[in-house]
Parts: structure tokens; C-alpha cells; sequence
């Protein structure tokens, strides 16, 4: 097909499967660093709040290539071996904590202060209250946000080729090195990337667009 | 500092003896930066007493109430309620909040919750009620509201006055010695605020301990034992209801006279 064999084209859908796997790593990795970065970002503790306010303009101030070449071969000058994958998934937790705790607090801080008030006056505890009246409303808030920057965290996987991680990117650029063809290899890498893409901006639309009619 | 003579106008329902006071503010203050906004209240109110704050808006009527829950920390004076002195060092708030129920303007309902859940919330985690008795006691609460049938409604689902009336549920839920109304019908439109201070009058009625801002003057005159009028932050004139009819200051004239 347009001078690609099927075979060619299975190449690229095996490193789309790596481009979601890291995704996934990425995301969650995101969330196991990113809910704690946001909690701390809305805690009323000095140096709680001052730290984590720096570790994300810190993550935020570097280009996510050059995380990965600082977890890549920074670590590995310390005697750790470690494979592009771990490397990719590590520089990409860091990268998707600093922004998901960055979109998390601003989704806490948008459930109304008189939420934590009414619950306050119920003699609730600080713990109970977030449980059980903010986060439920921060999560519903959460959603759109998150998964629209799952897509981010999808295209951004691709800077995982500087450090040779075989992904979509990577498997289209060997691809493209065997046959001279860039423009069918790079826009069918760049269909792959879209059809994992478009559902989730869909999904993520639908759900705020219903999150909006809710609230009206 | 220049002391107005009006202040010392008495209320009714002085301390008796061996009856202590539900809520007692002594010289209280209160500040946000630099402007006073409590500038010395005196106030008692009896268990049983329902008191209305009336006034102009930044007189003080609500902070005051605010205070008396510990929303707003005072900066001077004495305030004792239910027994808690606010300024002691061993005050526990989260104890005096399982005491005073406190119903707001703007409902603040939890809109992620059905109302049972709303009501139970508090009881279950705070006092431990198990699924049976949160339930028992949501339907006795719900019940004395007037909303038996909308336990399993969302706040969405309600109309302004109906959710004002769940958030006194709520607030009954815990079963407080004293019950905080901050202006509960400003926030409705007329025809809905009849419902509320219906309730509110029952609740009276029944004896509970009441302190209530409220622009509602029919009503303050109605079902207030106690009618505090405040003014620049200072308690300016307190009496019975009756004491609208005939007011001995300047401002409370003028303030009756304007309608609000």
C-alpha cells in the first residue's frame, strides 16, 4: 500500500503500542507524584506549599527532551543502568506530576469556600471534609482538564526518540530510513497519533460540555 | 475613645439566677486590618431566647453572628457560648460546632450529595450514627421541615426555599443546643421566604435557642424575644419586639421608617 508494505505498517502500529504503555506509565506515574504535588500546593503548611510551588516551576522551566536526557544519562553516570523505557517513564512522571498537580489545585480551589464552611460548621474534620465535600465536586471538576491533558502527555511521548525509546516516533523514523518514503510513513504515524488522540479530546469535550449544562 | 450613652441600654432578659446564658458577648471586638467592625457588644442571650440582629448592611450583625460560631476569631472582649469560653486556652471549637447550628444565606447545600446524605453527613462521621439511625433521623428532620418526600432528591432538584429548608435539616441533624440563622431568606425571592421563617417560627416555637440576622422585620417583631438593633458596630438599641413601634434612637427610627 502507497509502497509500504503491511508488514511495514504492523512496525509503526508496535510502536504505537509503546506510545501507550508510556502514556500510561506516564499518567499514572503523573498521579501517584501529581495528587500529593497538589495537595501541597493548597496546604496552609509554609514549607509544604513553597516546595512543591518550586518543584513545578522547576519541572515546568525545563523542556521535557532535556528530562529525558538528564534522567537518561544523568542517573546512568551513578552507576545505574537504566533502559530508555524506565528513563522515558521517570522524566515523563516528572513532566505530567508538575502539570496534573498544577490543573488538580486549581480544580480544589474551584469548589467553593463555603463548601468547606458548611462542613466546618458540621464539626467535621479538616480530613472528612476534604473527602467527602471537596474532593467528590474537585474530581467532577477534574475530569475535562485531565483527560484533555492525557492528550499532551500522548503527543509529548514522542520526545522519547532523543533517547532512543522505541515508540511511534522511533518506529516511523527507522521505518522512513528503510524506504525513502517520509510522506506516507509520517502522515500514517501522524493518523496513529490522532486516532489515540481525537476520542480522548471528544470524550473530554463531551464531559465538560455536560459538567457546564449541570451547573447552569 | 468616645462612648455613645445609648449603649447602655439593658436587655430585657437579664442573667437570672442559676440560669447562665447561652451565648454571652462582653465588650466583644472585632477587626479585619484596620477597621473595627465589632466595637464593644454586650449581649446576652437565654437558653430558650430567640434574638434577632437587625440592622444596615456593615453594622456588624454579621460578623457578630459569625463570631458566636468561631467563624470569625474576636480580638477583644469575652464571648461564652454554651459554657465555652471562645478565648480559653483549652476551647475546643470542633466541640462547640457539635453545639451550634449555623444555616447561611446562600444554603450551601453539598450539591453532590441527595439530601438524606446531606442531613446524615455530619451525624454519621461526627457522631458515629450508624445507616439505620442516620436514616431514622433524617426522616425526622426532613419531616419537620415539611420535605419528608424529597430525601433522595439532589439540591439541584429543589427550589430555593425547599433547599434553605434542608439546610435547616442539616444543620437540626446534629442536634444543637443553639441554632445560627445568617440572613436565610435574603437570598429568595418572596414568595419562597414565607416556607422558611415558617419553619424557623416552629423551631421557636418549640423552644429552641435562636440568634438570627434577618431584614425581615414582621417577622423579627413576630417571633423575636429579644430585638437587637446594631449601628456602626455597637449594639444601639435592644428590646422586644415592640421596641420597633416606639424606637427611642434617631437611627432606628429612620432605620424602621426606611422600609427594610
Amino acid at each position: 500500500m502507497l509502497g509500504v508494505s503491511l508488514d511495514q505498517y504492523g512496525f509503526l502500529v508496535q510502536g504505537a503500542f509503546w506510545t501507550v504503555v508510556l502514556s500510561l506509565m506516564g499518567f499514572v506515574g503523573g498521579t501517584i507524584v501529581g495528587l500529593p504535588v497538589a495537595l501541597a500546593r493548597i496546604s496552609r503548611g509554609w514549607f509544604l506549599c513553597r516546595a512543591s510551588s518550586l518543584y513545578v516551576q522547576f519541572v515546568q522551566g525545563i523542556p521535557l527532551p532535556v528530562i529525558m536526557f538528564v534522567v537518561y544519562f544523568g542517573v546512568s553516570i551513578y552507576g545505574f543502568d537504566v533502559n530508555a523505557l524506565v528513563a522515558a517513564a521517570i522524566a515523563m512522571t516528572l513532566y505530567s506530576s508538575a502539570y496534573l498537580g498544577e490543573i488538580w489545585k486549581g480544580c480544589i480551589q474551584a469548589v467553593p469556600k463555603t463548601q468547606w464552611e458548611a462542613g466546618e460548621c458540621l464539626a467535621l474534620t479538616n480530613l472528612q471534609r476534604f473527602i467527602y465535600i471537596i474532593l467528590p465536586q474537585a474530581l467532577r471538576i477534574a475530569v475535562p482538564p485531565t483527560v484533555g491533558f492525557l492528550v499532551q502527555i500522548v503527543k509529548n511521548t514522542s520526545y522519547s526518540v532523543v533517547i532512543g525509546f522505541f515508540d511511534l516516533t522511533y518506529s516511523a523514523k527507522i521505518l522512513n530510513n528503510a524506504t525513502f518514503k517520509p510522506f506516507v510513513i509520517f502522515t500514517a504515524a501522524a493518523l496513529i497519533y490522532f486516532a489515540i488522540c481525537f476520542p480522548l479530546s471528544r470524550y473530554a469535550r463531551r464531559f465538560e460540555l455536560r459538567l457546564h449544562r449541570r451547573n447552569a | 475613645m468616645t462612648v455613645i450613652s445609648m449603649n447602655s441600654v439593658h436587655t430585657p432578659a437579664a442573667p437570672q439566677d442559676g440560669v447562665q446564658p447561652m451565648v454571652s458577648f462582653r465588650d466583644v471586638r472585632k477587626s479585619f486590618g484596620a477597621l473595627e467592625v465589632l466595637k464593644g457588644i454586650d449581649l446576652d442571650v437565654m437558653p430558650g431566647q430567640v434574638a434577632a440582629l437587625i440592622g444596615r448592611s456593615g453594622s456588624g450583625k454579621s460578623t457578630a453572628l459569625r463570631c458566636i460560631n468561631g467563624l470569625e476569631k474576636i480580638n477583644g472582649g469575652e464571648l461564652t457560648v454554651c459554657g465555652r469560653n471562645l478565648r480559653a486556652r483549652d476551647f475546643e471549637l470542633r466541640e462547640l460546632r457539635k453545639e451550634v447550628g449555623i444555616v447561611f444565606q446562600s444554603y450551601n447545600l453539598f450539591p453532590h450529595l441527595t439530601v438524606e446524605q446531606n442531613v446524615t453527613l455530619a451525624p454519621r462521621k461526627v457522631n458515629g450514627l450508624d445507616a439505620a439511625e442516620s436514616r431514622a433521623l433524617a426522616a425526622e428532620v426532613l419531616e419537620q421541615v415539611g420535605l419528608s418526600d424529597k430525601a433522595s432528591s439532589y439540591p439541584e432538584q429543589l427550589s430555593g426555599g425547599q433547599q434553605q429548608r434542608v439546610a435547616i435539616a442539616r444543620s437540626l441533624a446534629m442536634r444543637p443546643k443553639l441554632m445560627l440563622f445568617d440572613e436565610v431568606t435574603s437570598a429568595l425571592d418572596p414568595e419562597l421566604t414565607g416556607e422558611v421563617l415558617r419553619v424557623i417560627g416552629k423551631l421557636a416555637a418549640g423552644g429552641m435557642t435562636m440568634v438570627l440576622v434577618t431584614h425581615e422585620m414582621a417577622f423579627a417583631r413576630q417571633v423575636a424575644d429579644l430585638v437587637v438593633y446594631m449601628h456602626q458596630g455597637r449594639v444601639w438599641e435592644a428590646g422586644k419586639g415592640t421596641m420597633l413601634d416606639d424606637p427611642q434612637t434617631v437611627e432606628l427610627r429612620q432605620f424602621v421608617g426606611s422600609g427594610l
